[in-house]
């Protein structure tokens, strides 16, 4: 590949240098921040101990961006925050500036261009999300598809703060659930084990990797037709796609029966309860292009309970222990069924070992 | 939700003259994604193709399309890469590429953004011109691992397009077994809470663990996130073999007269039901109208710290603790990362000097140790913590456990 008129010689330089990214109000009072307030939704107010104060205006982006997008940021960076910008880990944007009345017309302008300014304090911030059928090698559906309908239907709450606490989404388009623990995740389930494609498995897999890539051993080695080729035990088979990624002649992604799961309760913070994993309210839910409307439908029930529900700082898991599972399934409408009942390794620490019920 | 659907009614901004311009095909179900009032890639991505005529574009829209028909992904893996490195390049082909020839190829280059996620619009216009020149102009900012992941380029215009962003300050991220694109949070850069420089240390490991980045050669990933403070903006404890979170020793420093601000504006409700009763350890309490916090029943969560900004703050002996074995599902079970170092400085040179020399170390057992696809988590839960600790000679620390342990089987040492 290597072009043989090729002059520059490569630079190992690891990620790229910050210091010329911050503003200058940034440098000078570099680790010296004294507190920040939330004048208003979307805008962050940080003030530090020399008395400096530096604002900031966030807001949404389709995090599927293109160069002519981030143009039009880098206009408004050069425009109002002395040309300097930043990304969030949710995806949102933010203009840092000391000047506090570029902050109206900076929200004016950025509001008119289609981007919402919103996403801070008790809000429902932008979605963690995945690369889906766009870009994706192993996935069972789309991911900024089902963030853009999803974010549709939360704009309001992304551009106020009316939540208990802060809520946190994420998508996955398999089920490795790349997209993460959050207050409320939609991930990919699939229903069937993967179909085997023996004419090619054995020349395009290495039989014992994908072998051992099984969590519950379910994947023997067969011969099928003369040739060498993998088995599955479908009664052990629990559907997770492990062995796809090993070896793609085993799909596990289907049309109809790749569904959709609804997990609620992640949190990545410290604050009051440790970080918390997810646990399932809703699955067999259809994957259902180019809107998705089963999935918002249900996320719009549970933020409906949560934000009549939840008091000042509880996340959504917080909530639900203080209310119990019983009112959650009540309040959001929602259906437990057996399937819920944990089956994997340490499913005995989530049965109820105490007299403690719920009437 | 009943408001949020009225406010998406209200605001409806449908999509621009998209495929009613002349260079794309009709894609009538990705024309579904302009309505609403969320930014539409989709709107985005129409944008860019009528006015850049970049067949991949079309072609890859048209996939698209069709993957929103069918319900099924297109995409197959390859290996494509620059001269001298074995990862960074994300390879894509079309499965179906008879169908849609135009997306035979729409590989990704993953790129290192500055720790913080901090651009000045000369970088990033720079980027920007750089892409379009050989890529398709497509970004995303930013992939689940960090990365600027530049989409859709073929691979002859790779080794070209990457002599150009390398000499502007650009180098591929991590892939496959090896170190991967870090993540840290905004830090010192702008929070009170930053308990150490998150985008120093990010950017001195990551240049020290540069090699097996792009050239991995490990059982399986490790990623490194740092959050300046138990807050875990990063999503670090979750999300990363290695979790650098920050923290502090001594007591969290009060203004009594912020406090006093704080009550007055806020009510004596709210400190009782907002800040003493969230408390989880029950560190907090009244005395004589004060508020005292009892700094040996203190864990570090950020609680009253995140409710009283302007009445609290971290203490001034500050550091790290160390939480390792984060990831998710497959396949032992998602694991959080669980605490193995307390805490350890982070401000000198030598400090993080030391700091790369245990991680140096923890690598180092866990490339022994570790079976193949096997991320650290999932080693120790094979082996257990005790191996481990032996392994790289790190001292046993109740804070490394919930409790003690409550099955009496064991080897004990006699």
């Amino acid at each position: 590949m290597s072009s043989p008129e090729k002059k520059w010689k490569t630079v190992e330089s690891g990620p790229h240098s910050y210091e010329e990214a911050l503003h200058p109000v940034v440098r000078k009072n570099y680790g010296k921040w004294k507190y920040h307030e939330i004048p208003k939704p979307g805008v962050l107010k940080h003030v530090a101990h020399s008395g400096d104060a530096i604002y900031t205006v966030r807001a949404g982006t389709p995090r599927q961006d293109t160069v002519d997008m981030l143009r039009r940021l880098c206009d408004v960076a050069d425009k109002y925050s002395d040309g300097y910008l930043r990304f969030t880990v949710r995806n949102n944007v933010e203009f840092l500036t000391p000047n506090e009345a570029n902050v109206e017309p900076m929200i004016l302008e950025l509001e008119a261009m289609g981007f919402p300014v919103g996403g801070t304090g008790m809000c429902v911030s932008s979605v963690s999300h995945t690369q889906g059928w766009l870009h994706c090698d192993i996935p069972a559906t789309d991911a900024s598809g089902v963030v853009k309908s999803m974010m549709d239907t939360l704009y309001h709450e992304f551009r106020g703060m009316e939540m208990p606490n802060k809520v946190r989404l994420s998508t996955s388009c398999c089920a490795i659930n790349c997209g993460g623990q959050a207050d409320i995740a939609v991930v990919v389930k699939h229903t069937r084990p993967p179909r085997i494609n023996h004419d090619h498995l054995a020349t395009i897999c290495e039989l014992p990797k994908a072998v051992a890539r099984c969590p519950v051993a379910a994947i023997r080695p067969t011969v099928i037709n003369g040739k060498k080729s993998l088995m599955v035990d479908e009664e052990k088979c629990i559907c997770c796609g492990a062995c796809f990624g090993a070896c793609p002649a085993m799909e596990i992604n289907h049309p109809e029966h790749s569904k959709f799961a609804i997990w609620v309760g992640g949190k990545n913070s410290n604050a009051r309860s440790k970080p918390s994993t997810m646990s399932i309210v809703a699955h067999n839910l259809p994957n259902n292009p180019p809107r998705w409307p089963e999935v918002t439908d249900v996320i719009g029930k549970i933020l409906t309970a949560y934000k009549e529900g939840g008091r000042p700082w509880e996340r959504v898991g917080e909530w639900i222990n203080r209310i119990g599972w019983k009112r959650f399934f009540e309040e959001t409408g929602l259906t437990f069924d057996d399937d819920m009942i944990d089956s994997y390794r340490h499913a005995r620490t989530t049965f109820n070992q105490s007299a403690h019920v719920r009437f | 939700m009943e408001g949020a659907q009225k406010a998406a009614s209200d605001e409806v901004i449908q999509g621009k003259d998209g495929g009613n311009g002349k260079f794309l095909n009709p894609t009538p179900m990705l024309d579904e994604l302009e309505k609403g009032p969320w930014p539409s890639f989709i709107s985005g991505f129409k944008e860019l193709a009528e006015r850049t005529e970049k067949p991949m574009l079309r072609g890859v829209m048209d996939q698209l399309e069709y993957s929103y028909n069918t319900k099924m992904g297109y995409w197959k893996g390859g290996l494509v890469t620059v001269d001298g490195y074995g990862a960074g390049v994300i390879t894509r082909y079309s499965m179906i590429k008879d169908k849609f020839p135009e997306a035979t190829e729409f590989h990704t280059m993953r790129i290192q953004p500055a720790p913080g996620l901090h651009y000045n619009t000369e970088m990033l216009r720079g980027l920007c011109d750089t892409w379009e020149k050989y890529g398709s102009g497509i970004i995303t900012l930013h992939g689940q691992t960090g990365d600027i992941m530049l989409q859709g380029i073929e691979q002859d215009k790779v080794q070209e397009c990457f002599d150009e962003l390398n000499q502007a300050g650009w180098d591929l991220g991590g892939a496959g077994a090896g170190m991967r694109t870090a993540v840290s949070c905004i830090g010192p850069g702008r929070c009170e809470n930053a308990c150490y420089d998150d985008l120093k240390a990010h950017l001195k490991l990551l240049k020290h663990f540069v090699g097996p980045l792009h050239r991995p050669e490990w059982n399986y990933k490790i990623k490194l996130k740092f959050s300046g403070c138990p807050n875990d903006c990063t999503n670090a404890i979750m999300r990363s073999d290695l979790a650098v979170i920050g923290t502090w020793k001594d007591a969290i420093q009060i203004e009594p007269e912020e406090v006093t601000a704080w009550v007055e504006k806020n009510g004596i409700d709210a400190v009782v039901n907002q800040v003493i009763n969230l408390c989880p350890t029950k560190a907090i309490s009244l005395k004589d109208g004060e508020m005292v916090i009892d700094s040996r029943d203190c864990v570090r969560c950020m609680h009253c710290l995140n409710v009283m900004p302007k009445a609290l703050s971290p203490g001034n002996e500050r550091g790290i603790s160390l939480l390792m074995g984060g990831k998710n599902t497959l396949k032992v079970g998602v694991n959080m990362g669980s605490l193995i170092v307390p805490f350890m400085k982070m401000e000198s040179d030598e400090d993080m000097d030391e700091f790369i020399e245990l991680v140096e170390g923890i690598i180092d057992w866990w490339d022994d140790n570790g079976l193949d696809h096997e991320r650290i988590g999932e080693t120790i839960e094979r082996v257990g913590l005790k191996l481990f600790l032996e392994g790289v000679g790190l001292e046993v620390n109740i804070n490394m456990v919930t409790r003690p342990r409550d099955n009496p089987y064991f080897k004990a040492k006699y």
